[in-house]
């Protein structure tokens, strides 16, 4: 691990935003994220005070809940130098969203703008504020990566994840077509309009299939869950894994969706 | 045309399984946007230049009634007349008039949303007039009495071959051995028909893509020339176009020009773009005889000063829907508007009202690629979110996510409960799925399993895990 740096001489104090997804389905990405940050010298911690980031509701334009729970997030977590998300959809909703949310509450907004300027998606907060550059980890693989929709168009994550996988040992990164189109997951909008979901994930399972890497990675469970669902439903042999537990070396655990056979 | 967004789920059931449209919407995928990337990766401005489109349009719907009174005043200078239309029906009563004035038995027609938006063409029909579309994609839909699937590309739900059997339908002066397999040869067949009909019709009715206050002159940018035709041939050139098409000087339209055919059909410039001024002088050799603009309102003026004002911002390039993943599954067609993707998911429900298009600004996954190549940056997944957020406050989504999301809500606003309640739930989920770590099926879930396997959890949550990991390590 390279170029970690320090705040005032001491560690930065990060807090862990797990996300709900991770948290209820896949620990492992959080005890990767825990790895991560602290390899690059970060002193973490993960406030019990945390559920969701608000987008389900945001999303289903259900304003008044998603204030409720964004104050909820601001509070338990607005004392740490940064805050840390293993998901750039999450990661975009505290840092992008969150403020528009208090229009009219100058008090609130305020601190929602200072709280916003804090959070970061765990890749690129490794490499462009950390300024992590490589990392000491190991893996026997051909690998795909998608590109989330909000990391990457609201973030710019694209280059970092990249970069840390190019300076592991074993690892080979195969690009896929359209690694940049969503996988169309889209939060709700999955459940709500199954049909047009199963078709976009169709063809980019297509896509996937067509790399022929052992692994899919990407940097959020959403899509991740999406897309490792249909390969395992069409019994595909890609498996699926989110970026942070390959990056933290931590793949002792079964893929996402379980294995391909 | 009739709006049925209403019956979006249905129109998708039938789009999704329609192999032809299929076929042709994987045109779309690949055609457009390689193209756009292309022209835009060409000008090294381009970033810039979408900024200054923004801001030009931005400035004139700050001021658009001054644009607006200066406009009209410019076109009346030249000899034209303007029309104000508030409503579409207004309108189409206004066109009707300058036709039956003048007798008219047929119109010419250029391409032009706005006519589909008023349903014109029924109109003049009802009324025996017989409007004559003259740009290829219309006139084929014409022929097939379909309307556009796609704001610049009306008939790109179709094949050629397609194409080919309506025209051996229609014309039945065709050999059989006349060769239709080319677009090509589908474009001079067609071009041969139409040639007659612009000496024959009467009035020739055309949109605007712009209009240009400084001048009073209105500009269409075209591919086939055929605007040039309608407008010129035609005793009467009639513009009909909604009142944000105003741009203020010729200046501003150069540089808008600059963005609109690179984000349409990454063109640098389309084939033609004519600006039209009054009707022809005594010293011109020809030109129409009358020249009339029909300003429509339509409900737009209304969404002046309101989150959706940044709407009227758009070109009406196409390249949302050409980016749009749903769009790219479904068609344009089964947004049942006349303008359909990202556009028209914002749009039809300021025309149309939210209670009837409700599932257009809900039919979308944020993927925010419609917004990352608009050239007028507008925020259309911001917007649509702002439907929803009507649509909620309105008590207008469905039932069932109401309540699943209430009750979701509920818990995420009272952590420790959350905490409880999925410290059993993971578990439970986890070892239902077992060593095979998915589920094919869950009750309440079938959204989700119909079409592909839940991922299971792993077993205790993280934050179970972490606490316990915490006071076995704690010192």
């Amino acid at each position: 691990m390279t170029g970690a740096q320090e705040t005032n001489g001491s560690p930065p104090h990060v807090g862990l935003f797990v996300t709900c997804l991770v948290d209820l389905f896949r620990p492992s990405v959080g005890f990767a994220s825990l790895k991560l940050l602290e390899n690059a010298g970060c002193k973490v911690d993960v406030p019990n005070a945390q559920t969701c980031c608000g987008q389900p509701a945001y999303n289903s334009g259900d304003r008044k809940d998603t204030r409720a729970i964004a104050e909820q997030v601001i509070e338990a977590f607005e004392a740490f130098d940064y805050v840390v998300a293993p998901s750039g959809s999450c990661a975009s909703m505290l840092r992008k969203h969150y403020p528009g949310l208090f229009d009219g509450d100058p008090k609130w907004q305020a601190r929602a703008q200072s709280f916003a300027a804090k959070c970061h998606e765990l890749v690129s907060f490794l490499t462009d504020v950390m300024g992590v550059s490589s990392v000491d980890a190991r893996l026997e693989a051909s690998v795909t990566y998608h590109d989330s929709c909000s990391g990457l168009r609201e973030l710019g994550v694209k280059a970092q994840p990249r970069a840390l996988l190019a300076s592991m040992n074993g690892i080979q990164l195969k690009e896929m077509g359209d690694s940049e189109v969503c996988c169309g997951f889209g939060g709700t909008f999955c459940v709500k309009y199954p049909d047009i979901s199963n078709h976009i994930v169709g063809k980019k399972t297509a896509n996937i299939e067509a790399a022929e890497t052992d692994l899919l990675l990407a940097g959020d469970m959403g899509c991740l869950m999406n897309m490792a669902g249909k390969l395992r439903r069409q019994g595909a042999a890609t498996e699926v894994r989110h970026v942070a537990e390959v990056l933290a070396g931590l793949t002792d655990t079964p893929p996402i969706a379980g294995r391909a056979k | 045309m009739q709006l049925t967004s209403h019956k979006f789920k249905s129109h998708v059931s039938k789009a999704l399984v329609d192999a032809q449209l299929q076929k042709a919407l994987g045109n779309v995928e690949k055609g457009f946007i390689d193209k756009r990337a292309k022209a835009a990766g060409a000008l090294p401005e381009f970033e810039s230049l979408r900024d200054n489109a923004k801001a030009i349009k931005d400035h004139t719907l700050a001021n658009l009634d001054l644009y607006l009174e200066t406009y009209e005043a410019r076109v009346t200078a030249a000899g034209g007349t303007v029309h104000w239309a508030e409503t579409a029906a207004d309108a189409r009563n206004i066109v009707l008039d300058i036709c039956k004035r003048r007798g008219a038995r047929t119109v010419t027609k250029g391409k032009s949303m706005i006519t589909e938006e008023i349903g014109l063409n029924d109109f003049l029909s009802q009324h025996d007039i017989e409007p004559v579309e003259t740009d290829l994609g219309e006139y084929i839909i014409q022929l097939r009495g379909e309307h556009p699937s796609h704001i610049i590309a009306p008939a790109v739900h179709l094949n050629k071959d397609q194409v080919e059997g309506d025209f051996r339908r229609v014309h039945t002066h065709l050999p059989e051995f006349r060769d239709l397999t080319e677009p090509t040869a589908l474009l001079s067949e067609a071009r041969e028909v139409l040639r007659q009909r612009y000496f024959e019709a009467d009035v020739g009715i055309t949109g605007a893509n712009f209009l240009v206050a400084e001048t009073g002159s209105s500009v269409i940018v075209t591919n086939e020339g055929n605007g040039d035709l309608t407008q010129t041939l035609g005793k009467v050139h009639v513009v009909v176009a909604s009142i944000e098409k105003i741009v203020p000087t010729l200046e501003d339209t150069s540089q808008i020009l600059r963005v609109l055919a690179r984000s349409a059909t990454g063109q640098d410039m389309s084939v033609y773009t004519t600006f039209s001024t009054g009707p022809k002088r005594p010293d011109d050799p020809d030109g129409p005889e009358e020249y009339h603009v029909i300003l429509l309102d339509n409900g737009r003026s209304s969404m002046l000063g309101t989150e959706y004002q940044d709407m009227l911002r758009c070109i009406r390039c196409g390249a949302c829907m050409n980016h749009c993943p749903v769009y790219h599954a479904v068609g344009g067609h089964a947004y049942g508007s006349v303008y359909p993707g990202p556009m028209g998911a914002v749009l039809t429900p300021s025309l149309n009202g939210i209670d009837k298009a409700g599932h257009l600004p809900n039919a979308s996954t944020f993927c925010g690629r419609c917004e990352a190549v608009c050239p007028m940056r507008i925020p259309l997944p911001k917007m649509m979110r702002h439907w929803r957020e009507q649509e909620f406050e309105k008590h207008l989504s469905a039932r069932a996510s109401r309540y699943g999301l209430g009750l979701w809500a509920f818990f995420a606003r009272r952590p420790k409960l959350y905490r409880a309640a999925v410290s059993l739930a993971m578990p439970l989920l986890s070892r239902l799925a077992g060593k095979r770590h998915r589920l094919g099926a869950l009750p309440l879930a079938g959204g989700w399993t119909d079409h592909r396997d839940l991922p299971a959890p792993e077993g205790p949550t993280f934050m179970q895990q972490y606490r316990k990991h915490q006071a076995s390590h704690r010192p």
